[in-house]
């Protein structure tokens, strides 16, 4: 599980969050969503340590890391993946080597076992056959499933995902967030989502958290979001056609 | 100043909290082996005619009949020791490497790649800033050494195919007053060009902002303060090392 309390960051004299609190829970997948420039990658790099809060709280199962020392920060971030928006996957090695990587730096694992480790995540991402495949050489998609191999294979307790859906058709999309359910609920992960897409928001959202205007509007599941009565989230999730249809036919 | 300030603190995050030794041990080979051999080609070309187009011209300007023609053997030699093989090789290397350091890093940068590391809880600037600069300050100085041994032969050739001066004579110049050194001056000033080319690129290069466009003016700037690094390293360890 991962509390976030009254964080608050800002660049310069820009706040780009303001005292936003929220609860990831364990087994789920939790969802921030807002609009592009509302601070939702922000918050999730302050989540994982790529910025330093200006205030606030990140309990990482209790343990604070934001205060954290060092030995206790590498602990919590060797139990972090994360999957980038644009995959970063490392261009000058092959798939095995990608995913391989956490294992051949972080672990004194003998190296049959690194191999059928990458195997193993390589399948459960629906990537078999493709180890020896360099990054330029496969999709966007493939690339982002390479990428979500690369963060579990160490046995990830937290699992980050900004914008996984970013550059993807929108069948792909959905392959993409069932594949990030079914991990969640099999190895019992704490997933954090960014997105904006609404598809991934009715589809995979069990907890959802919006920003808007560097703050925290609203939060729920993605049964309540319809009738959630806040007007930016509303204005958010009706923006196309095909939803403002859907909550006509629901009245 | 404020960059002066980041570079050293930069440089101080090289051994903080670094991976284990086996880690490095691969990552040294491999950035030894692509700095060191992916220069040989290039130095070892503007070696050749460095010191050739140095023994030509010392024999253009030296025409006093009281001068024996072995000096320009000794010319070339100090000349090629002192100057030429450290610092022209330099500039190259910053050229080369260093471009290629500040592209590498600015792109890892740009594409997220550096954050991968750090969210894994890997130290990136000792990571991959560590083994590049290590690499140079071990390759640089044989790349010097082969520098000077190539510009001398350069000469050679010249003496002998442009015959400006005899080939005996160049070989007696280049025995003539002979300081030994002049080499380790020049093998100090190696270490030091290999250190501050790489370093600086990989400063340059890991602290890219923005896109594509961007890391363009971070190789063109690594290259630029290297070159000038260089230039004023090389005065002061010449004040420091050779004036008595």
């Amino acid at each position: 599980m991962i509390e976030v309390k009254n964080l608050t960051k800002s660049f310069g004299d820009k706040t780009v969050l303001q005292d936003i609190s929220g609860t990831f829970e364990q087994g789920k997948t939790n969802l921030i969503i807002g609009a592009s420039g509302s601070g939702k990658s922000v918050m999730l790099k302050n989540i994982v340590g790529l910025f330093k809060p200006d205030s606030g709280e990140i309990l990482y199962n209790g343990r604070n890391f934001v205060n954290a020392d060092r030995d206790t920060k590498t602990d919590i971030r060797r139990e972090i993946g994360m999957l980038f928006q644009g995959g970063a996957l490392f261009d000058s090695m092959n798939v095995e080597q990608n995913v391989k990587f956490p294992l051949d730096v972080l672990t004194k694992m003998p190296e049959d076992e690194k191999l059928d480790r990458v195997n193993t995540m390589l399948k459960k991402v629906k990537l078999e056959n493709t180890n020896k495949r360099m990054p330029s050489e496969i999709s966007g998609g493939m690339q982002k499933r390479v990428g979500i191999a690369r963060a579990l294979v160490n046995s990830s307790k937290y699992l980050f995902c900004d914008e996984p859906n970013s550059g993807l058709d929108p069948m792909t999309s959905i392959k993409i967030d069932q594949l990030l359910a079914e991990i969640t609920d099999e190895y019992q992960i704490t997933t954090v989502i960014v997105t904006h897409d609404m598809n991934s928001v009715m589809e995979i959202g069990e907890y959802i958290l919006f920003i808007s205007n560097s703050k925290k509007l609203w939060e729920g599941t993605s049964s309540d979001i319809i009738h959630s009565g806040v007007q930016e989230l509303d204005e958010f999730v009706f923006a196309n056609k095909l939803m403002r249809k859907v909550k006509a036919m629901n009245g | 100043m404020s960059n002066l300030g980041r570079y050293i603190i930069f440089l101080g995050k090289l051994f903080t909290n670094p991976e284990s030794f086996r880690t490095y041990v691969k990552l040294i080979f491999d950035e030894c082996a692509y700095i060191g051999l992916n220069s040989i080609v290039l130095v070892a070309i503007v070696s050749v005619f460095m010191g050739a187009v140095s023994t030509v011209q010392t024999a253009y300007n030296l025409i006093s009949p009281l001068i024996p023609d072995s000096v320009i053997g000794l010319v070339v030699r100090d000349l090629t020791i002192l100057e030429l093989a450290p610092t022209i090789t330099a500039i190259i290397f910053a050229g080369k490497v260093g471009s290629s350091i500040a592209g590498n890093l600015g792109t890892m940068r740009i594409t997220e790649q550096i954050d991968a590391l750090e969210v894994m809880g890997i130290n990136s600037v000792s990571y991959l800033v560590l083994p590049k600069i290590f690499a140079s300050v071990v390759m640089y100085p044989f790349l010097v050494i082969l520098a000077g041994a190539l510009a001398i032969s350069g000469g050679y050739l010249a003496a002998e195919l442009a015959s400006v001066v005899g080939s005996a004579d160049y070989l007696m110049g280049l025995k003539m007053n002979f300081n030994q050194f002049s080499v380790t001056f020049a093998l100090i000033k190696s270490v030091v060009f290999g250190f501050l080319v790489s370093s600086i690129s990989a400063y340059m290069g890991f602290y890219t902002k923005g896109g594509a466009l961007e890391v363009g003016q971070s190789s063109t700037k690594a290259v630029t303060v290297s070159c000038i690094a260089i230039l004023l390293s090389d005065f002061v360890l010449a004040q420091l090392l050779l004036v008595r």
